[in-house]
């Protein structure tokens, strides 16, 4: 049986997780290794952790975060944000880090996705992707969302995994934050396009969004960030759930 | 104290972060003098087969015959590596500890099959009472050892692949146990309890 998986997102700016939390239980809920050995203990099926600092001098810091989390964190986890060279990349693997998610330097340097995947291998380059809906479909968006490439998201998608990346992550720009549920459409699309698992990002509010981006899509992974976070939803209540239902996911 | 070998392919640091969880003393080297004084051996792997063979033919019949005397874990490309070949890498040979070869999943599912699958115990005997669990994988190739019979566990991914293989003192697993979650520190616990024996 092969598992869907349920990925919490951390955001991290110089070493400190981004957006209050509600974990009373942590002594520290700013704190990115324990709030990971939180969603470790909670049986999350990987980590995400997106460094929004991205500032050369935070480097140093973000390979000491790493090295920290793998050892108390015993799942796979993905570390991302201002990752442009293959000494950085390098650097997090040899850290301890499964994976890295390439978005803003990959777009500017394709290049960048092949030479990661022959030195590392695709398993460990994730291509993180920001997509807007459009009239036409959709595009795709660099800088933190804020800089439209002209990139057709399906295209991108393609090149990035003929290029070697060996997962996508998807967030929609329009269903980000808004709670309103996953852009099934824009999952559909690419992980039907795509021979490389999907990561459906952007938009869940709830335990029945996760149900359909599993049921509705190919996608075999989904990320949330504050809904794990403020305690709306709990990990071992959404997998239960979704078990009942029938997604296959381990509990 | 137990050797992780290093062989310049895949990341040893996680292997031996587990270990360090479990208490117990691992080294992480690339020299056989060091291997032969070890009470155990891993052999972890993340890249090709044959650039991985490549990467330790010098020192390839020293292992081979440590592998037969010591307790032995075999991760991933580091359980593909005991065969005789693979079809990732035509015309190389691998250490052909276990007769069999290694082929390349061709179903509809996406490859690399990456993520958690269950691991169905077949045969707990070399395994101490593990009963079936969830694992992590990261792989685009499966054993198939000649002998059946070495198989301890199966997962299904379009078909069904020896997961959990061993012999006497020979414990290879396709999934990455130093990922899997707590199952993954129990199998490398009860791998402790051996090399301790």
């Amino acid at each position: 049986m092969w598992c869907k998986r349920i990925i919490p997102c951390l955001d991290v700016k110089y070493n400190r997780v981004v957006k209050g939390t509600n974990f009373l239980s942590l002594k520290d809920a700013g704190d990115p290794v324990e709030l990971a050995k939180l969603y470790y203990q909670e049986r999350a099926d990987e980590i995400v952790f997106l460094d929004i600092s991205a500032s050369l001098e935070n480097r140093k810091t973000m390979v000491d975060m790493v090295s920290a989390v793998a050892q108390e964190v015993f799942i796979p986890f993905t570390i991302g944000g201002g990752i442009s060279s293959l000494a950085d990349i390098e650097a997090l693997l040899r850290a301890g880090a499964d994976k890295v998610s390439l978005n803003s330097a990959a777009i500017a340097n394709p290049k960048l996705i092949e030479n990661a995947a022959r030195e590392f291998g695709s398993q460990a380059v994730v291509i993180a992707m920001d997509a807007k809906r459009t009239e036409k479909g959709w595009t795709v968006y660099s800088k933190g969302g804020s800089l439209a490439t002209g990139l057709d998201a399906m295209e991108w998608a393609e090149k990035a995994v003929s290029l070697g990346a060996g997962e996508l992550l998807v967030t929609s720009i329009d269903r980000d934050g808004t709670k309103s549920g996953f852009d099934l459409e824009l999952t559909a699309a690419l992980s039907k396009l795509v021979s490389v698992p999907v990561i459906a990002s952007g938009g869940a509010g709830k335990m029945r969004d996760f149900y359909d981006v599993f049921q509705q899509t190919k996608a075999s992974a989904a990320l949330a960030a504050n809904l794990f976070h403020y305690g709306t939803l709990g990990i071992p209540e959404l997998k239960k759930y979704l078990q009942e239902n029938g997604v296959d996911i381990r509990v | 104290m137990i050797a992780i070998i290093d062989y310049g392919a895949g990341n040893t640091a996680n292997v031996k972060n587990a270990f360090t969880r479990l208490g117990a003393e691992t080294m992480v080297s690339s020299n056989p003098k060091l291997w032969e004084k070890a009470d155990g051996l891993i052999l972890p792997g993340v890249g090709s087969f044959g650039a991985a063979m490549q990467r330790i033919e010098q020192n390839s019949s020293e292992l081979a015959s440590l592998i037969k005397q010591k307790p032995f874990l075999g991760i991933c490309l580091g359980m593909q590596l005991m065969f005789e070949k693979s079809e990732e890498s035509q015309g190389v040979s691998g250490l052909g500890i276990i007769n069999g070869s290694v082929k390349k999943f061709n179903g509809d599912l996406p490859v690399p099959h990456t993520g958690w699958n269950l691991v169905s115990i077949s045969d707990a005997t070399l395994l101490d009472g593990i009963s079936d669990f969830y694992a992590y994988f990261v792989h685009s190739y499966y054993c198939e050892p000649a002998d059946k019979r070495l198989t301890m566990a199966t997962t299904n991914y379009g078909k069904k692949f020896p997961s959990i293989i061993a012999r006497k003192n020979i414990l290879l697993t396709q999934f990455h146990p130093e990922k899997s979650g707590e199952s993954g520190l129990l199998l490398l616990k009860n791998f402790i309890k051996e090399v301790r024996k």
